[in-house]
């Protein structure tokens, strides 16, 4: 063995996709895998920092940041198992992986997260409601731990390590490395079909009915629209086209042309996004996309549309957003969605990316967010009382004993998260065992009081 | 047989990769060396699974020159010949340190020169012999113009600047082309967490401009392209005032 010097340190001031909230960081980045190590007295690994709010910070501790180890190590073509670094982002996989005919078996609305981050906020994608979450694709974990010792832990092998992992927010260990399965493609592009609906009870029917479903299936929904109209919105459905839903091509249907990317190069004053311009956009955007029926588009454009343009978060100027998520049973959800639907609208809190789906069960994960029932997703850029009025909007969804998304969360207060995550004991005590002196924190943690 | 790899030498730095990368993406096969087993044998397979090409490892210690001939000899043994080499190994070190412990001087000079020298000559000798290939050495910018607070490593890479430029022309006669490359301020494990560090640029587009200069045939090539000018003005800058700087 080598010895291998332990990486430099770098202070910077970082913060999630939101740009909300925003600390000074001390990171190390390792490029050898015998490099993550837990020296310090508090660490955490940042894969690309596509979590919104606080998860990816650890201020006063150190963040290991894991975008260097991003090598494939194992690939099985017969059966689609891959085994990469955590580093390695969801746009590297497709790189290499769809020219080969296999697809991520679940994808977040970012191809540019990396897989690690995948796992520890057990992501969800438009097939949900079919497929579950990523967390249910992993075959096995490699960690390392609080102690500096190395584990593998599965669905079969060491099964609480596992589950505590898938979902926790990077809180149990460092993930060193990811198996999963893959799912076989025929085209890189995915058959389309776009169905208006002119309310939200629309959008519920068209949502629950069979004929319209696919295995990817997502609604955007206009959170500005009111009176007859609110939740007005056009719901999305398709799947990956087989060889004979396209046509013939001059060139391997498995392989795209390298797409063109727009860059966000400074952040937009604050007066840029107000409630007349985004309704301005979501009636254009509500025009364009219902006068689409069935179409065929490439997985880019079905999958990552908001990855055309970098830094997209700049939009919301110097203050930054809050991703707004939750999920909440299918028993009253619609009540549900129509009350903080109403909310919205009526407190005219603007937002361009209001998204409704439906989920399939819930996986074993223990501080895992998807669950049966319907999620709605908002952003909304920061302003004075908007914190407040989340809170007002938390008591809404835990009466229909529904739960805010961790990746997405930057205030939740820690007495209402305890009552959403009721596996939270059940985490404290896996976490206690692999932990004990809570060497891996957030600042999500800290102030969700994720600790001893 | 499969076609002849290409020898990447320091294959486990950034730099040293984001190159095999490209290269791979062109078809070449790679023989990766290093000190670092575990790490080469993950990048191999990296690089296998991501663009196809046939991978081989083989452990390679810069500073043991004794042992650089055996290690040729059985790398050819293995995979018959080399299309090419790429150099990629170099030690910044601490200029602080090695004045007050002399003695360390002599590893960063093996690490970025002499051993660059005993290595490239045995492969020099074999594209001689199959009168074909390439060589790609990473010098550096520091090699432009020796300067207070590197002038140990600084001196070491004139060497190997001036020594690529010797081995371009006796190459030149069998048109095997000789690449050197300067780059400036790279975003690698030798320059995070560093002070005074601008214009970083990343080890993927350094690894894009090496293979695309290899390609165009050019003998000298700075990454970022700036630091052409940047080392203009700074060798143009007369000793009598240079001495007095700081930097």
């Amino acid at each position: 063995m080598l010895p291998t010097k332990p990486p430099k340190k770098k202070v910077t001031a970082l913060s999630g996709w939101g740009r909300y909230p925003r600390a000074d960081q001390t990171l190390s980045r390792p490029e050898k895998a015998a490099q993550l190590v837990t020296a310090e007295e508090s660490v955490l690994a940042r894969g690309q920092g596509r979590s919104y709010g606080d998860a990816a910070l650890n201020s006063g501790g150190e963040l290991i940041l894991t975008e260097r180890l991003n090598r494939f190590l194992e690939f099985d073509s017969k059966r689609g198992v891959l085994k990469v670094e955590a580093g390695a982002t969801l746009k590297e996989i497709l790189d290499a992986m769809v020219p080969k005919g296999w697809f991520l078996p679940v994808t977040p609305g970012t191809k540019f997260s990396s897989v690690g981050g995948c796992v520890a906020a057990d992501v969800h994608g438009k097939n949900h409601h079919r497929d579950g979450s990523f967390g249910q694709h992993v075959l096995s974990l490699d960690m390392v731990l609080a102690d500096g010792s190395r584990y593998r832990c599965s669905p079969t092998e060491r099964e609480d390590l596992f589950w505590a992992t898938v979902g926790g927010m990077g809180l149990t260990g460092i993930i060193e490395s990811v198996t999963f399965q893959m799912i076989p493609i025929e085209t890189a592009y995915v058959k389309v079909r776009h169905r208006k609906a002119a309310n939200l009870d629309v959008v519920f029917n068209v949502l629950e009915d069979d004929r319209f479903d696919d295995r990817y299936s997502v609604c955007w929904i206009d959170c500005l629209s009111r009176g007859k109209k609110m939740g007005r919105g056009i719901v999305m459905t398709g799947h990956h086209a087989s060889k004979s839903e396209v046509p013939l091509m001059s060139h391997d249907p498995l392989r795209l042309k390298p797409r063109k990317v727009k860059t966000f190069k400074r952040e937009w004053p604050r007066f840029a996004l107000n409630p007349m311009s985004i309704r301005m956009f979501n009636a254009y955007y509500f025009w364009r996309e219902g006068r689409k029926r069935e179409f065929r588009c490439d997985y880019n454009e079905f999958f990552y549309p908001l990855d055309r343009i970098n830094d997209w978060n700049k939009m919301y100027g110097k203050r930054g957003f809050v991703q707004y998520q939750f999920v909440v049973p299918m028993e009253g959800a619609r009540e549900c969605m129509r009350k903080v639907v109403g909310m919205f609208s009526r407190s005219r809190r603007a937002s361009f990316l209001a998204v409704l789906k439906r989920m399939g069960p819930e996986d074993k994960g223990l501080l895992s967010f998807p669950r049966e029932g319907y999620t709605l997703a908002l952003d909304v850029p920061l302003s004075n009382d908007l914190l407040a009025f989340l809170e007002r909007v938390d008591e809404v969804v835990l009466d229909h004993g529904g739960r805010v998304y961790l990746a997405k969360d930057s205030r939740l207060p820690a007495d209402t998260f305890r009552k959403m995550y009721p596996k939270i004991e059940e985490f404290l005590r896996v976490k206690r065992a692999v932990d004990p002196d809570w060497k891996f924190r957030s600042d999500l943690a800290k102030r969700l009081e994720i600790g001893p | 047989m499969s076609e002849a790899p290409v020898l990447i030498l320091g294959a486990t730095s950034s730099i040293a990769r984001a190159t095999a990368n490209e290269l791979a993406v062109q078809g070449h096969n790679l023989y990766l060396a290093g000190r670092d087993l575990p790490e080469l044998w993950r990048i191999a397979s990296d690089i296998n699974i991501r663009f196809g090409v046939e991978t081989n490892v083989g452990v390679f210690d810069i500073e043991d020159t004794g042992a650089h001939g055996v290690f040729v000899e059985n790398a050819l043994r293995r995979v018959g010949s080399f299309s090419g080499v790429v150099l990629a190994i170099g030690d910044l070190g601490s200029q602080k340190e090695i004045e007050k412990d002399p003695g360390l001087s002599a590893a960063c000079v093996a690490r970025n020169y002499g051993g660059a020298v005993s290595i490239l000559l045995r492969m020099a000798n074999h594209f001689e012999e199959t009168r074909m290939g390439f060589v790609i050495g990473i010098s550096s910018v520091a090699g432009d113009r020796g300067r207070l607070t590197n002038y140990v490593y600084g001196s070491a890479k004139a060497g190997l600047t001036a020594f690529l430029q010797g081995l371009r022309a006796r190459l030149n006669k069998i048109g095997v082309p000789v690449l050197t490359v300067k780059p400036g301020f790279v975003d690698t494990s030798m320059t995070f967490g560093r002070k005074g560090m601008y214009m970083l640029e990343s080890p993927e587009n350094v690894g894009r401009r090496i293979v695309r200069a290899l390609m165009r045939r050019r003998d000298v090539v700075y990454v970022p392209k700036v630091w052409r000018l940047i080392m203009f003005v700074v060798r143009s800058i007369p000793e009598r005032m240079f001495k007095k700087m700081k930097f």
